[in-house]
């Protein structure tokens, strides 16, 4: 394990990594302006990538189904999946790199969509150019990556419910309802808000009360 | 809300505030501050013998003082829970001697003058945000004359006027004379959708609510003169068109444009001068009451509890959900919901499908009853630490111990470690490592970026949850800025360790910013402080070096920011092209000696 560790903090790779490099198109939110054809060509040169090309959608069920064949076929280990942001679609990949037995922590994203073609969307070459270092980029740090591993806590089944109006009060009924203990907090004397001071209400003109 | 009140599993506290949250996701410590009610809820029937005995008399708040109120008092028939209340602030009874006359009123012995705030600590696994609204306050909106004539009104005042249950009975009177009103004009948009005053966003409500007061009014007067000075209306939703024609066929007149100026007539009345933007005319319409349809601005808590929660607000002062498409529910932080108007301007019917959104939400969380810790953590080198304690000292979580006198080494409790890095940035001797963002990662990523075409390039760190969020927001926005950027994501600005820096100018950078969280807002509490110190300490350093301090830059930008993203590249890039390839070779064989 130590060694392990202080090879990671040195930046060492630890075996020799199989890397698959997946290039999306986004339809044409991508590929419009990225040249995503080249894009893969040039990180298929790249050291420890086995594998790499462009893709019309990664996270559509073709997308991944194709990505996780290559996967059993080439005996990929770490797959880098350069496409939206991974605010996205992180968690996507994850499960699908992890549904065919690969730590979810060896896949890495490049983010050409929110902030590559959206964002130069005059200047394609120069787009181009970007994404071949994001996709660089990606790899450099998934060739060094390591599996990591979560862990499971107690949690209480409790929720506590800030404000006592409409919302408040359906969120604090829901959850009570299925079983679950709610606190309740209002800073007025009472519960009802804002709510409880109109007569009728839109669209059905009954009572709110 | 009776419901609510009875429910076994809900624990209802009124009269109180959160003081402070700590914890985490799945196990939170909440205190809460529960202020005296001097009224036991429990054993009060709410007979309001007492209220009746009471003699200071004050506006009645619910009613917006359009009615009075005792010192002691019940909010209103339907309170929830229904024991009376009593402010302390206004009561002469705190000194007996002066009062006590609704002590010896109350037969139950209710009431207790020496009844003291409590503090109360709850354990909580998730957290629903629902804190609502505030209404435009419309006195800084002269040409309405609010504060000057008491027949212009608020919607939320014209409520109660019209409501069975409120100081009138449902009869709507002039404030001035208590005479039956005869025409009545609604103002929209005030508050809302002005570049000048009040918000810049639609209220979402407030045409509806006019709608549906002009209908409520040609329902009890069929002769009313009713008319609405508007944008145009939004009558978007569910049945809404269909209001609103049946509004304008019941003879309410619509007219395009809103008001320049109100004066008050001898009368009382109000003259209303308005361009109708129609006609192109200039009218006056002289009315007995105009009502303002206020729009909606964020409560006055949000602030402080969205610095108590690490949450994170949109430009508008609202809560800013996780995604505005796909998680509209979610904070970005894990566990926390929005539900109603905290998060945005809504009405009654989307309320209650966000808080039940979010109640679903919330048991998705919950119902294994465990929950996955976060694997992005730190760990200790224990060989290579020298106790110095610093990183104890740094974690904003106190998620690290050391014990410096006996030299027992660091040691991170990874359940509490929520993965920001600051600990592996400020250790001076390299020995702890932050998982999935180690310093042999993100060096790398740094060296390729600058590969090629170095002098070119601007490299940029941001913090996944508001500058990397920021990033992708002017994305969403298509906001162009120039190509040579290139960013590394960590999770805090605190993981930006100093030699990334170096090690960006060693390969011959020309700029670099690092950017975060505003301070005040960071998602790991206050972990960007010491990015802030790192900064300035790196300034320093280049100072003395002689290496121009301003080619490293500091930004805070919120996830809400795509614009000012965009303009800080902008700002980098014209600060990268007065970087001379002379000075970065000078940079570059500065830092190899």
């Amino acid at each position: 394990m130590e060694a392990n560790v202080l090879a990671h903090q040195n930046g060492d790779v630890a075996e020799k990594p199989r890397i698959g490099v997946y290039v999306c198109h986004c339809g044409l939110n991508i590929a419009q302006t990225v040249d995503c054809a080249q894009v893969a060509e040039a990180a298929e040169q790249l050291t420890d990538v086995v594998i790499s090309k462009d893709i019309g959608y990664a996270c559509s069920e073709p997308g991944q189904q194709e990505m996780k064949d290559d996967i059993m076929e080439f005996g990929l280990d770490r797959v880098v999946v350069a496409s939206c942001s991974p605010r996205l679609h992180e968690p996507t990949f994850r499960q699908m790199v992890q549904s065919v037995g690969i730590n979810p922590y060896l896949l890495e994203m490049a983010n050409l969509r929110e902030q590559c073609s959206w964002v130069h969307m005059n200047a394609p070459e120069a787009a181009t150019r970007k994404a071949v270092d994001l996709v660089q980029m990606a790899v450099s740090r998934i060739r060094v990556l390591q599996p990591l591993e979560e862990e499971t806590l107690p949690l209480t089944q409790k929720t506590l419910v800030i404000g006592g109006g409409v919302a408040g009060i359906q969120a604090a009924l829901d959850l009570a309802d299925n079983d679950y203990d709610v606190v309740l907090v209002e800073k007025q004397p009472t519960i009802g808000g804002t709510m409880a001071q109109l007569d009728k209400t839109f669209p059905t003109m009954d009572c709110s009360i | 809300m009776t419901d609510v009140g009875r429910h076994p599993r809900i624990t209802l506290h009124t009269l109180s505030e959160i003081k402070d949250v700590n914890g985490y996701v799945g196990n939170f410590d909440v205190s809460i501050l529960k202020r005296a009610r001097y009224v036991d809820e429990n054993e009060c029937t709410a007979c309001g013998d007492c209220a009746e005995a009471c003699p200071v008399i004050r506006p009645d708040e619910f009613n917006l003082g359009l009615s009075s109120r005792r010192a002691i008092f019940s909010p209103f028939p339907q309170a929830v829970p229904s024991a009376y209340v009593l402010n302390a602030n206004e009561c002469l009874g705190h000194n007996p001697v002066v009062c006590g006359k609704c002590l010896e009123a109350c037969d139950k012995g209710c009431i207790d003058f020496h009844m003291s705030d409590k503090e109360i600590v709850e354990h909580v696994g998730s957290i629903v945000v629902a804190t609502g609204f505030d209404v435009y306050d419309p006195t800084e909106l002269d040409e309405y004359a609010y504060s000057r004539f008491e027949n212009v009104l608020t919607s939320l005042e014209f409520e109660r006027l019209i409501n069975a249950g409120g100081p009138t009975g449902g009869e709507v009177l002039r404030p001035t004379d208590r005479q039956p009103a005869r025409s009545i004009g609604f103002v929209q948009c005030v508050g809302s959708r002005s570049a000048k005053k009040g918000g810049n966003y639609c209220s979402n409500i407030c045409c509806m609510n006019t709608v549906k007061s002009t209908l409520m009014l040609k329902e009890h007067y069929p002769d009313m003169d009713i008319k609405v000075f508007y944008i145009d209306i939004r009558a978007f939703g569910k049945g809404f068109e269909e209001l609103y024609t049946r509004s304008r066929r019941s003879g309410v007149h619509y007219i395009r444009g809103l008001p320049g100026t109100v004066e008050e007539d001898p009368d009382k009345g109000l003259s209303v001068a308005v361009e109708n933007t129609a006609t192109g005319n200039l009218e006056i319409h002289h009315l007995d009451m105009l009502v303002l349809a206020l729009g909606l601005k964020p409560a006055a808590s949000t602030q402080r509890l969205q610095e108590m929660l690490g949450l994170q607000l949109n430009p508008d002062g609202f809560f800013l959900e996780a995604h505005p498409k796909l998680q509209p529910v979610d904070a970005a932080t894990r566990g926390i919901y929005y539900a109603g108007c905290a998060e945005g301007p809504k009405d009654i019917k989307e309320s209650v499908t966000q808080a039940s959104a979010a109640a679903a939400r919330a048991i998705r969380l919950m119902h294994k009853g465990e929950i996955t810790t976060e694997a992005i953590t730190s760990m200790v080198i224990e060989e290579a630490c020298k106790c110095c304690g610093k990183c104890a000292e740094v974690c904003p979580y106190n998620a690290v111990t050391v014990d410096v006198k006996k030299k027992i080494p660091a040691s991170v409790n990874t359940a509490a470690c929520a993965g920001c890095g600051t600990c592996a940035a400020e250790c001076p001797f390299d020995a702890i490592i932050m998982n999935h963002f180690t310093d042999g990662q993100i060096l790398n990523q740094v060296h390729t970026a600058l590969e090629e075409s170095t002098q070119e390039k601007i490299l940029v760190f941001a913090c996944n949850w508001c500058s990397y969020a920021g990033a992708d927001y002017a994305g969403v926005s298509r906001l162009q800025y120039p190509p040579n950027v290139r960013l590394i994501r960590t999770m805090c600005s605190g993981r930006v360790d100093e030699k990334f820096i170096w090690d960006g100018f060693r390969a011959g950078a020309p700029v670099i910013l690092v950017s975060g969280c505003h301070i005040g807002d960071c998602h790991y509490i206050d972990a960007n402080h010491w990015t802030e110190k790192r900064v300035k300490k790196v300034h320093k350093k280049m100072a003395k070096m002689g290496i121009r301090p301003e080619r490293l830059q500091l930004e805070w930008i919120s996830a809400a920011e795509g614009v000012r993203f965009a303009e800080v590249m902008d700002g980098m890039e014209k600060l990268r092209q007065s970087v001379t390839p002379e000075e970065i070779a000078e940079t570059v064989q500065l830092l190899k000696e």
